[in-house]
């Protein structure tokens, strides 16, 4: 994943899915979300739900305090002996992390698993300029030799069985590899280790950055974060500006939802908490730290104040997790670094919905998102907003869709504003749907209505229940046969219209008129 | 006092559907409510609002209210997507101060889906069925969800003579309607349905029961599709079934 992509095609992504992969993707997802309902539930549902409320009022008010947040924590980055560095877009970012490595002659930098590097391609920008850059994450590092991005927000290697990853270190690593996950981690150990301790900058994101103390919190399961952070003279961290919080306070509510989410644990094993550069008497740590701050589109999400809750995300995955539509499809078909309900809703923000105004409309807004969303951002109701963003556009963006599709859904609103014309519609379409009707159903129908029948038939039309209830009374009898009179004269009307063009060649001369 | 329905068909049960609605006034009926049809309603406008076209919502809202806000009682629907759109987005759609939001405020207070009207108005669990089959409940996303009836529709089932309740696997995952999805990725929405077909048919129920116009088409059409032999079928269906006790 190294530039921003340009338009994502989610229906073309879609029919180009490996056939092994969604049993790949449910079989994890499936265990997390196993794991995740034994931790959530020994906290009970109360309690679990007055944390979700509390991560998302705390989370709320730090994105609607940014200002204030930010600058406090770059007060206190720069008080505990580190650089802070604002940076506006992908391509500064980038920009900055190369001037710092290049004016401190990194030749080999190690890196923690990280959403907002991924976003902005920093690994492919430092291996342009020749500086080796590994991922250490053992799911990371297992996609950089595939060569692809991750396809999940914490599994990045969900998408591959352990034979896939054992092809892969066959191939890449030229290792005869067997099939056995702890045997293929430790070869992957073996390699990183070196790589540690050879490494001239190390480099991460952050689950969270205190504003208080400034002090980044990393989340990680193998210890990599650690090391990355601790062993090269240099530690560069890029974090996007929502990752700020007020206090610890804030981090005990949100380190609880984070891991229980994420991957069913109750605390994940390691939980990093770095304060600028080593003490004079600390024995390791950097000497150096260096913050970036990534804004790359979160103030214009900013504006508005639906889609703003976006930004309160934590990262933590559970989303996809339960989202069928991510357990059909897996997270390359979401064309960016971010997959899922997330990614729906976040990439078409971050690149605009002329890039990525597919994506919201990848879901049956089915919610079960929103229900598991440890800190509750209502991912349908921005899924919704979005929509309209690419059909109508709003004072975001413009809109993306063609106009064609805002006439025809115009000409659809205003004939169901009325009544007659939907009645009078509802009883045409049981005589239309004829040449196509097999018993009670219609198998196979012309495009686009083959958006449909492609998957299952459509159930015939057979709007009766108007007649049958006003069959009931005398005085609805009477109605009924006016209508049928009505219905009659109007279809005879027609009939006759058509037939007096068909006779008197009226319409061979339209049509020759039109094709001139 | 009897209990007034007014008969929200909404236009997919309209449509596809009469027999629900015949099947929801027998109910009703037998329950002691006494029904009405008011005229002149059409689509609730949700298909428009949820694809993005706001503006177009409009029409098809106004109208509803034109429709029910003059109504009185309860309005009924045999949908819980449709009746939880109209009570929840008409108020957002019309400014507060407009004649049309005050309906919709009003409406909104009144208006309820078919299992939720049961259970939590007329508060009734057991409406006298008899159906003497294996079924197994489709859980609808928005009567889940958006209405959080996650028990009401299997306790009425549960109180329906003879049958037999069967859980469904993935009982709770979304069967690949949704709307305006299941055409603009028919094949995502394809993978959808067949896993819910899948878990269907691995249970032995001779029946899968669907409050929802929507997945019924959609669950029912993936049956078909395959020519399997459980029959998918409205909860109202149901409960129609066997006649008074």
């Amino acid at each position: 994943m190294s530039e921003a992509p340009t338009r994502i095609d989610f229906r073309s992504n879609v029919q180009h899915v490996q056939p092994q992969m969604p049993a790949a993707v449910q079989k994890a997802t499936m265990k997390f979300l196993g794991t995740r309902a034994s931790v959530v539930g020994i906290l009970g549902d109360d309690h679990w739900q007055a944390l979700r409320q509390a991560g998302h009022d705390l989370r709320l008010h730090a994105i609607n305090h940014l200002d204030y947040y930010l600058a406090q924590l770059e007060e206190q980055v720069t008080k505990a002996g580190g650089h802070v560095h604002w940076a506006r877009d992908a391509e500064e970012a980038k920009r900055i992390v190369l001037d710092i490595a290049q004016s401190h002659n990194v030749k080999r930098a190690v890196k923690v698993k990280s959403m907002a590097t991924e976003e902005i391609g920093l690994n492919h920008a430092l291996i342009d300029a020749g500086i080796q850059t590994l991922e250490t994450d053992l799911g990371e590092f297992i996609v950089q030799l595939a060569g692809v991005g991750p396809s999940h927000i914490i599994v990045p290697a969900v998408h591959l069985t352990k034979e896939g990853i054992a092809d892969l270190f066959r191939e890449k690593l030229g290792i005869d590899a067997p099939t056995d996950p702890v045997q293929l981690a430790a070869i992957a150990r073996a390699k990183l280790r070196q790589e540690f301790l050879a490494a001239d900058m190390g480099l991460s994101g952050a689950n969270f950055i205190v504003a208080e103390t400034g002090t980044l919190a990393i989340v990680t399961n193998e210890g990599n974060g650690r090391m990355c952070t601790t062993l090269p003279p240099l530690h560069v961290a890029v974090v996007g500006i929502d990752k700020v919080v007020p206090d610890w306070e804030s981090l005990n509510v949100l380190l609880k939802l984070l891991p229980r989410s994420a991957t069913g644990q109750k605390l994940s094993a390691y939980t990093s908490f770095i304060t600028g550069t080593r003490r004079t008497n600390d024995e390791n740590g950097p000497t150096e730290f260096h913050l970036v701050l990534l804004d790359n589109g979160r103030t214009r999400i900013l504006q508005d104040e639906v889609t703003r809750e976006t930004l309160l995300c934590i990262r933590c995955g559970v989303c996809l997790n339960v989202c069928p539509v991510y357990n059909n499809v897996g997270g390359h078909a979401y064309g960016w670094a971010y997959s899922g309900p997330i990614g729906a809703i976040l990439s078409p923000q971050l690149l605009g919905v002329e890039a990525a105004g597919d994506l919201p409309f990848a879901s049956s807004l089915c919610g079960a998102c929103a229900e598991y969303c440890p800190v509750k951002i209502p991912i349908p109701e921005i899924l919704i907003r979005l929509r309209r963003r690419v059909v109508e556009g709003d004072r975001v963006e413009d809109p993306s869709a063609s106009p064609v599709l805002r006439v025809a859904a115009e000409v659809g609103g205003r004939t169901l504003g009325l009544p007659w014309l939907y009645e009078f519609g509802s009883q045409l379409l049981k005589w239309v749907q004829a040449p196509w009707r097999s018993g009670g159903w219609l198998p196979n129908l012309p495009p686009p209505l083959d958006r449909w029948t492609m998957t299952r038939p459509l159930p015939a039309f057979g709007a009766d229940f108007r007649e049958w209830w006003r069959n009931r009374t005398p005085e609805g009898r009477r109605r009924n046969l006016e209508r049928k009179i009505g219905l009659g004269v109007l279809a005879g009307g027609l009939i006759a219209l058509a037939a007096w063009l068909l006779t008197s060649g009226k319409a061979q001369r339209l049509t020759r008129k039109r094709s001139r | 006092m009897t209990v007034k329905v007014q008969l929200f068909v909404t236009c997919l049960g309209e449509n596809f559907f009469s027999n629900v609605l015949k099947d929801m006034v027998t109910v009703l009926e037998r329950l002691g409510a006494q029904c009405e049809l008011p005229e002149g309603q059409t689509c609730c406008g949700q298909p428009f609002y949820n694809s993005g076209f706001q503006s177009q919502t409009i029409e098809p809202a106004r109208n509803w209210l034109r429709v029910f806000g003059r109504t009185e009682g309860y309005i009924v629907a045999p949908s819980g997507s449709c009746a939880d759109f109209a009570r929840r987005r008409y108020p957002e759609l019309f400014p507060p101060g407009t004649r049309e939001h005050a309906l919709a405020v009003d409406t909104a207070t009144r208006t309820f889906e078919f299992s939720e009207f049961l259970t939590r108005v007329l508060k009734v669990t057991d409406v006298g069925a008899r159906f003497p089959h294996r079924v197994t409940y489709h859980a609808s996303c928005h009567i889940l969800r958006e209405l959080g009836l996650r028990d009401e529709p299997k306790q009425l089932l549960q109180h329906v003579e003879g049958l037999e309740l069967i859980p469904l696997p993935e009982e709770e995952i979304c069967c690949g309607f949704g709307g305006i999805f299941s055409v603009v990725y028919p094949e995502v929405s394809h993978d959808m349905m067949q896993a819910k077909v899948r878990n269907i048919e691995s249970i032995g129920a001779q029946v899968v029961v669907v409050g929802e116009p929507g997945c019924l088409m959609n669950i029912a059409g993936g049956l078909a599709k395959v020519g399997s032999p459980v029959r998918a079928m409205h909860l109202i269906q149901v409960l129609a079934a066997g006649g008074a006790r």
